[in-house]
């Protein structure tokens, strides 16, 4: 036998065929999800409750980066909420610099207030540019996510390091936000955006509107990640969770491998912020900063991190027993939030989306032999 | 194809100020099959990390021309220089095509990397049938035995299209069936690729070395055939010195094992 090898010539067969259902698994739930969101949701819930949706939605898109950085990563990213404020802060400064203009005012209201002249700063200008602004919302934050994982990942910081300094990054831009009352509306945030692109946002029907761009960005980012999910860089990028070292030896650059989740992960989470700020209305340092920055990652952890739907469903989820229970007990929210985490992490590391194979390989365990979980 | 020699001159590598590797010279002809022997804390791994970029480390080693000292990790292996370490490291959660799939893409550009897996490239299956896991190539890596984790591991290198494998202690914790079966492996690999191995089993090391390397203390001690080693009294003073070796008392005849050079090859 020989061992000669020669490269780049492929066999067409890879493992038996799948069956038809195998292959309209994921097209049929994908549809199925189109179905429900695009569908059943605006024609089962109210005006408020979609609009509730809506920004559970926008969780649900964090969510999808979180999946691909943290649950493909393994990058603990605790610090999405300054990828999300980003993004969030340019589209809010957008449409604070456009309302001013449809009421004949140069200056965005909260800058009459506290500003200290009459000049709107040189950095706000740009933005008054709509397609400037929309860019920024995405490229802002891939940008600084690329800064920042550039020299983290090739000083081989990871694991816990790793997580509590994508944090203290989150901490810091909520901290200087507060600090810039006049430029930046200070704790307060940038609030009650009247209009999204000439359109008036009091109107149910362009409210609606917005509901329908967010769950279709949802839907093609789940159909991007899942592409990514498959692709050989997907495989790599398990092998370099699993074992960054032997990556090495065979000649790749584990940090560039990670370098890329991170800075996708990074756009997603800008993406997100910035149709937050339609759907909601507001963007504040309270919503970037340390605590929602935890929250980004919790749902993903409990719906099952490494499973695309998981971390959506698991996001949505959250958001809405968030909402949903902070009103009944508002204090009681942050211990059982905690307690979610800690329970989701240490007793169920798939999430709930593991749950059916846990439950599975319990029930039968005899037939799990020499296998490693 | 055939393999690439190594050239190593006055190598050495410092921790903290203990000497792991202390001046050594080595030259590894295209084609061989080294064995590299001695007790523990000899600097026999400490050799490969610093030949393979692990560890800081000053002197020369030269490969294909080039200089290795001081090239990141990952331009060494992209060289050609393959190797494995004392535990296998397979992706447990990955196929065993996807392992050596993984294996064989360093050079893949963007576009390709970001598509999906279509058909088995060739030299995946060479690999698959030099290493016999063409059953078992649906199989999470995880759940392979030992000794296939091993065969795993090499198939991982050859499919890089290495010219030099540096392999540690590759038959530890093997049955001797597992042991025979690698040692025909490793003969099938020498004939096109440079073999370094790594090995405290004198019963492997006599049935399939070339060429055998004693070190001790960081420093060479002996080299030549297997004849000529055990034939040397300094390896036999340092074996019979140190007769309660541990890694070498393996299953097999473990009075023989401590002594390796007291018999016949």
């Amino acid at each position: 036998m020989t061992t000669t090898l020669t490269p780049t010539k492929t066999t067409p067969t890879a493992g038996p065929t799948p069956s038809l259902l195998e292959r309209l698994r994921v097209p049929g739930a994908f549809l199925l999800g189109a179905v429900l969101l695009m569908g059943v949701a605006p024609l089962a819930l109210s005006d408020f409750r979609l609009d509730l949706l809506a920004k559970y939605l926008c969780y649900a898109i964090v969510a999808v980066g979180v999946s691909l950085a943290w649950g493909r990563g393994g990058l603990l990213v605790l610090g999405q909420g300054v990828f999300f404020g980003l993004g969030g802060y340019a589209m809010a400064m957008h449409l604070k610099l456009a309302d001013a203009a449809a009421t004949g005012q140069t200056l965005p209201d909260f800058m009459q207030l506290y500003g200290t002249g009459d000049t709107l700063p040189w950095w706000w200008q740009p933005f008054a540019n709509p397609a400037f602004a929309l860019a920024m919302t995405v490229l802002l934050p891939m940008a600084v996510a690329a800064l920042l994982g550039f020299f983290v990942f090739r000083r081989r910081v990871k694991g816990a390091y790793f997580a509590i300094l994508s944090q203290a990054l989150a901490a810091a831009l909520a901290i200087w936000l507060v600090g810039q009352q006049a430029t930046t509306g200070g704790t307060n945030g940038l609030t009650d955006i009247q209009g999204f692109f000439g359109y008036d946002l009091g109107d149910p029907v362009n409210q609606r509107t917005v509901y329908f761009i967010i769950a279709a960005a949802l839907l093609l980012l789940m159909a991007a990640a899942r592409q990514l999910f498959v692709s050989r860089y997907g495989e790599l990028l398990v092998a370099v969770r699993d074992s960054e070292e032997r990556v090495r030896f065979f000649g790749y650059d584990p940090a560039n491998v990670k370098l890329v989740a991170y800075v996708v992960a990074a756009g997603m989470a800008g993406l997100a912020g910035a149709l937050f700020v339609p759907a909601v209305g507001i963007i504040s340092p309270a919503l970037i900063g340390i605590v929602p920055s935890i929250g980004f990652v919790i749902g993903a952890a409990v719906g099952g991190r490494a499973s695309l739907v998981g971390a959506v469903l698991g996001a949505i989820a959250v958001a809405w027993a968030q909402s949903t229970l902070s009103d009944a007990f508002p204090a009681a929210w942050t211990y059982l939030q905690g307690l979610l985490f800690v329970l989701a992490v240490g007793f169920l590391p798939g999430g709930l989306a593991s749950l059916v194979t846990v439950l599975r390989r319990r029930r039968t365990p005899t037939t799990q032999t020499g296998g490693t979980a | 194809m055939s393999g690439e020699g190594l050239t190593v001159r006055d190598l050495r590598v410092t921790f903290d100020g203990f000497k792991a590797v202390d001046g050594v010279d080595l030259d590894i002809r295209s084609g061989d099959l080294r064995f590299l022997i001695g007790p523990n804390g000899a600097g026999k791994t400490t050799l490969v990390d610093a030949v393979t970029g692990l560890v800081r480390s000053a002197g020369s080693v030269r490969f294909g021309g080039e200089e290795l000292i001081g090239k990141p990790v990952h331009r060494i292996a992209r060289m050609g220089i393959g190797r494995t370490f004392q535990t296998a490291t397979v992706f447990e959660e990955l196929t065993v095509l996807q392992n050596l799939d993984i294996a064989a893409g360093a050079g893949r550009g963007p576009l390709t990397m970001l598509r999906r897996r279509k058909g088995i490239p060739e030299q995946v299956t060479k690999a698959l049938e030099t290493t016999g896991l063409t059953d078992l190539r649906d199989r999470p890596a995880g759940v392979l035995a030992h000794g296939q984790k091993q065969w795993l591991e090499i198939g991982m290198l050859l499919v890089q299209n290495v010219r030099l494998l540096l392999l540690d202690e590759p038959v530890a914790g093997m049955s001797h069936d597992e042991r025979e079966a690698t040692g025909e492996l490793l003969r099938r690999v020498s004939e096109d690729h440079t073999v370094v191995v790594i090995e405290h089993d004198m019963d492997f090391m006599r049935s399939f070395a070339r060429s055998v390397t004693v070190l001790h203390a960081g420093k060479v001690l002996s080299e030549g055939s297997v004849a000529e080693v055990q034939a040397d009294a300094r390896v036999q003073e340092v074996y019979l010195g140190r007769a309660s070796e541990p890694e070498s008392a393996r299953e097999s005849e473990p009075a023989a094992a401590s002594v390796p050079v007291a018999e016949e090859a």
